[in-house]
């Protein structure tokens, strides 16, 4: 089948799709953007966080289809190599990435949170990224990263 | 996307040299999602693999029919043992696993076939439609069983049976006789290293008959030995390139994917693509040893400790990996940081039809410190001392003797941290008003407050760090300096694999540290250079470190000899005098010149144990890490919720602050992981939970915050001083949080993780 989806801001088109592709898979093989990660395929580990028109969602566990003349931002949709959106400029300089792997779906949820509520309580700083997994940093350094970009937002 | 990879160098600018924490030089790929991560490749006309797997943990292949998965539209290649070239056998240490099981399989998930097709999905439906007629056999499973006479040998070639390694530490003859005795039995479940990047790669034919494999790995020359053995083609034909690794922690040291993808990629003519998911991630990887010990310690009176004695069993699995090494490690850090005067250590690494077991951070080390941290609580109780105070009073320190015979011969403030943490102020206590969020059991309202209680522990652990037991342990580093664009640049060239610990900032930090230039390159690590050994061990700091300061020592002195005069030194990129003043510009020095050095460096030698007695000078460098760790236990429903880990690690020297607390509160949190909650279960030899769903890792609600104290007393022996950093806060993590939890209830908890049922059952 054939797929729509607006991306980034940029409409893109998707050619023999088959119907069981992800989200995610079509995003990573078919579109060439393999920012968001594949690493558990059950919506337990956040690593494909992407935003499907506002919300952020396991990519992994939306099929291809149901993102069909929809929006999707991804982490390549947030900043430019010159210029970092403040969440990753935050992942950055504190130190909160170190595999990485998980780093895009964090960030993708981190923006999210911190636009939302950016005078989150570390409780709900908690709350919020508890579906994102990391097993480099055991959460601190990426916990001072959401505190740090959302001291930004509220600025 | 033109693909394989995307990104060539590192480039790192600026001035964080050595002891500075400069940012990463991956760090802005990183977060943009640019990094090419192994399982982000691409290639025009590219096949993807899918490996069919036993469903049984012990069964003889009868046969083989791999014409259905052929006859699936889209396949182009159906390979089973019979395609493999070469030798089909492999092992890190000791080759006993075939590529593609030939007439037997030793454990569920063994690789049988490989497919290679048009798609993911079409090539593991094909896998499916290979047909094996299984005589299906008793898996032997119980480690100890393994070792009876009347055991079924699981490798007939194997000169020890079902033995892959009894380690024996016999040291000091003194009564086994004491005062006060404590005895136990402890057992450690099988904990998964759960790297979040699966297993993943992608294999290039040449056209000189060889090929090119971009891979996640731990170490690219061991990888290219065996693939070249299987393939039965020259090492040179064979051409490794690290892709981007998503964590590792032990679980890629032994191969996975990377033959399967080579033999289709030679078989098609075409690259090959092969990426793992979650669930046979938990069947591509070794584990770590579950083990079962048995400890006695006596004492005096006075808390000074008399003997140990300890025989442990490591169920190595149905392959050795390294099991060998892992036995060796258990008994020689057996005892703990704690001077006896007589020990008697006996570790059994064993074959079993279970999942096979290796590396995973902590080694070994990691079993037997749950153990003897629990055994100096109970001593603890049975002196009426404090935990603190029993194991600060038999700490080892620096000239201390090891049960090896071996001389504590650098820093050992074992009672310096246990100190630190002690005296580090509690979190406060639960106040009158609270959220749910700070209880056990969360948001799911399990109680407000009613029946939590809180306990503190301590745990304290010793690790060998580098390469042990007399191995020939190096790394080789390339560095060339040069100007370009009317700038001094240097690169570093290494075939050490960054998993994430921050190499590539380390050797650009020691590269402008030691040459005085702001530029720095790092070149993608491949096998175009010589061997880094093992990113595994707390070692690349130590021995890729020491290479890139070798390399960067030898370029000096060449630049210096080229400036003349004066000149003793490279700083802020000029040539300078012994006072530091200003002689030449570097540029100006240098004009045309390219000056480049490739060194192969070693640490002093290890020695290999004597076989009876267990003696000898078997690791270059020990290091120490001590945990507090506060809990709040719900007593009647089991759950546990850790409120405080705070640790103290004696790091040598501080290479990176930023970077070495980043590893301290990551190797905690995975220990924290085997203390409550990760358990690979196996029942029959069949696993029950190979999924995120199932095998649960910390979340950032179950970490508490983790305060950290960072000593640098140096060690004389190693480059800059420093001692490895990674894997020492893994071990003593999980004892403290036990600890803690059996302050909080009174029950004796002698395996981890520690369930609910353990807390609210007899």
């Amino acid at each position: 089948m054939r797929v729509n989806i607006e991306i980034n801001g940029e409409r893109h088109t998707a050619d023999d799709v088959w119907p069981g592709e992800s989200l995610l898979y079509v995003l990573r093989e078919r579109l060439g953007l393999p920012g968001s990660k594949n690493a558990c395929e059950q919506g337990e580990c956040g690593s494909c966080t992407v935003y499907l028109d506002d919300t952020p969602v396991c990519a992994c566990l939306v099929a291809a289809g149901q993102a069909e003349g929809r929006s999707v931002r991804t982490v390549e949709g947030l900043g430019t190599e010159d210029e970092l959106d403040p969440v990753q400029e935050a992942f950055v300089r504190t130190g909160a990435v170190q595999c990485g792997f998980c780093t895009p779906g964090l960030i993708v949820a981190a923006h999210e949170l911190v636009h939302r509520s950016p005078d989150a309580t570390d409780a709900e700083i908690r709350e919020a990224l508890a579906g994102n997994l990391c097993r480099c940093t055991g959460y601190e350094k990426i916990l001072d990263a959401v505190r740090l970009a959302a001291k930004g937002v509220q600025r | 996307m033109s693909a394989p990879t995307r990104q060539g160098g590192l480039t790192s600018t600026g001035t964080g040299g050595v002891g500075d924490s400069p940012q990463r030089p991956d760090a802005n790929l990183k977060v943009r999602g640019e990094f090419a991560y192994s399982s982000d490749l691409w290639h025009e006309d590219m096949l993807w693999g899918a490996t069919l797997r036993s469903p049984h943990p012990h069964a003889r292949i009868r046969g083989l029919d791999t014409s259905a998965a052929l006859a699936v539209p889209g396949v182009y290649a159906v390979l089973t043992h019979e395609d493999v070239p070469g030798e089909n056998i492999y092992g890190l240490e000791h080759p006993d696993q075939p590529v593609l099981a030939a007439d037997v399989v030793r454990y569920q998930g063994e690789p049988i076939a490989i497919v290679a097709a048009d798609h993911p999905e079409t090539a593991r439906r094909a896998a499916a439609r290979v047909r094996v007629d299984y005589e299906v056999l008793d898996p032997v499973t119980d480690a100890a069983a393994a070792l009876r006479a009347d055991a079924p040998v699981l490798h007939p070639h194997n000169p020890g049976g079902n033995l892959v390694r009894h380690a024996r530490i016999r040291h000091g003859s003194g009564p086994l006789t004491a005062d006060v005795v404590v005895t136990g039995e402890y057992t450690v479940g099988m904990q998964d290293q759960a790297f979040l990047g699966p297993e993943s790669g992608m294999a290039v034919p040449a056209e000189d008959g060889g090929l090119d494999l971009y891979i996640a790995t731990q170490w690219l020359h061991a990888d290219r030995r065996q693939i070249a053995r299987a393939l039965g083609m020259d090492e040179e034909k064979v051409r490794l390139h690290l892709a981007g690794v998503g964590g590792a922690f032990g679980a890629r040291e032994d191969l996975s994917m990377q033959v399967h993808a080579c033999l289709l990629a030679l078989r098609t003519g075409k690259p090959v693509k092969i990426v793992y998911g979650r669930e046979e991630s938990f069947f591509g990887h070794v584990h770590r040893h579950p083990a079962v010990l048995r400890y006695e310690h006596g004492a005096t009176r006075d808390g000074d400790l008399v003997y140990v004695r300890a025989s442990m069993i490591l169920d190595g699995g149905a392959y050795a990996s390294t099991t060998a090494a892992v036995t060796g490690n258990a008994a020689t850090l057996g005892a703990g940081p704690y001077q006896a005067p007589t020990v008697e250590i006996d570790c059994y690494g064993v074959y079993t039809n279970n999942p096979p077991c290796g590396a995973m951070r902590g080694f070994g080390a990691v079993q037997a410190c749950f153990a003897y941290e629990s055994q100096m609580d109970k001593l603890a109780q049975a002196l009426g001392m404090s935990p603190v105070d029993v194991r600060v009073r038999n700490a080892v320190e620096q000239g201390s003797v090891m049960p090896t015979g071996q001389v504590v011969d650098s820093a050992a403030p074992v009672g310096e941290l246990l100190a630190l943490v002690r005296d580090r102020p509690l979190p406060p206590e639960r106040g009158a008003t609270f959220d749910l969020r700070e209880l056990p059991g969360g948001v799911s309202n399990t109680t407000h407050g009613e029946g939590v209680v809180r306990g503190v522990g301590y745990g304290v652990g010793i690790k060998n760090v580098a390469f042990s037991e007399g191995f020939d342990d190096y790394s080789t580093a390339r560095v060339r300096l040069e100007v370009t664009g009317g700038e001094p640049v240097v690169s570093v060239h290494t075939a050490a694999a960054e998993v994430g610990q921050g190499l590539v900032t380390l050797k650009a930090q020691i590269a402008r540290t030691e040459l005085g230039v702001a530029r720095v390159v790092i070149l993608p690590s491949d096998t175009a250079v010589g061997s880094a050994g093992s990113s595994s061990a707390s070692r690349q700091s130590y021995v890729t470190g020491g290479a890139v300061r070798a390399a960067c020592e030898r370029v000096r002195a060449d630049v210096l000899a080229l400036a003349g005069g004066a000149a003793a030194g490279l700083a802020g990129g000029k040539v300078v005098d012994g006072a530091g003043v200003v002689l030449a510009d570097l540029v100006e020095v240098l004009g045309e010149a390219v000056v480049e050095h490739t060194v192969e460096w070693r640490h002093r030698p290890t020695e290999a144990l004597d076989p009876v007695t267990g003696q000898g000078f078997a690791h270059v460098q020990y290091a120490f890490a001590a945990h507090r760790a506060v809990v709040d236990v719900d007593v009647e429903l089991g759950l546990v919720r850790v409120v405080e880990l705070a640790c103290a690690q004696d790091v040598g020297r501080a290479m990176n602050p930023d970077a070495v607390v980043g590893q301290i509160q990551g190797g905690s949190a995975q220990g924290l992981g085997l203390a409550v909650m990760e358990e690979i279960q196996v029942v029959g030899g069949v696993v029950r939970n190979p999924s995120f769903t199932d095998y649960l890792i910390p979340t950032v609600l179950d970490m508490p915050p983790m305060p950290i104290d960072v000593l640098e007393r140096a060690d004389p022996h190693a480059p800059y001083g420093l001692r490895g950093v990674g894997e020492p806060p893994t071990l003593s993590s999980t004892p403290a949080i036990v600890a803690a939890i059996r302050a909080a209830t009174g029950k004796a908890l002698t395996r981890v993780p520690v369930r609910p049922e353990h807390i609210v059952g007899d």
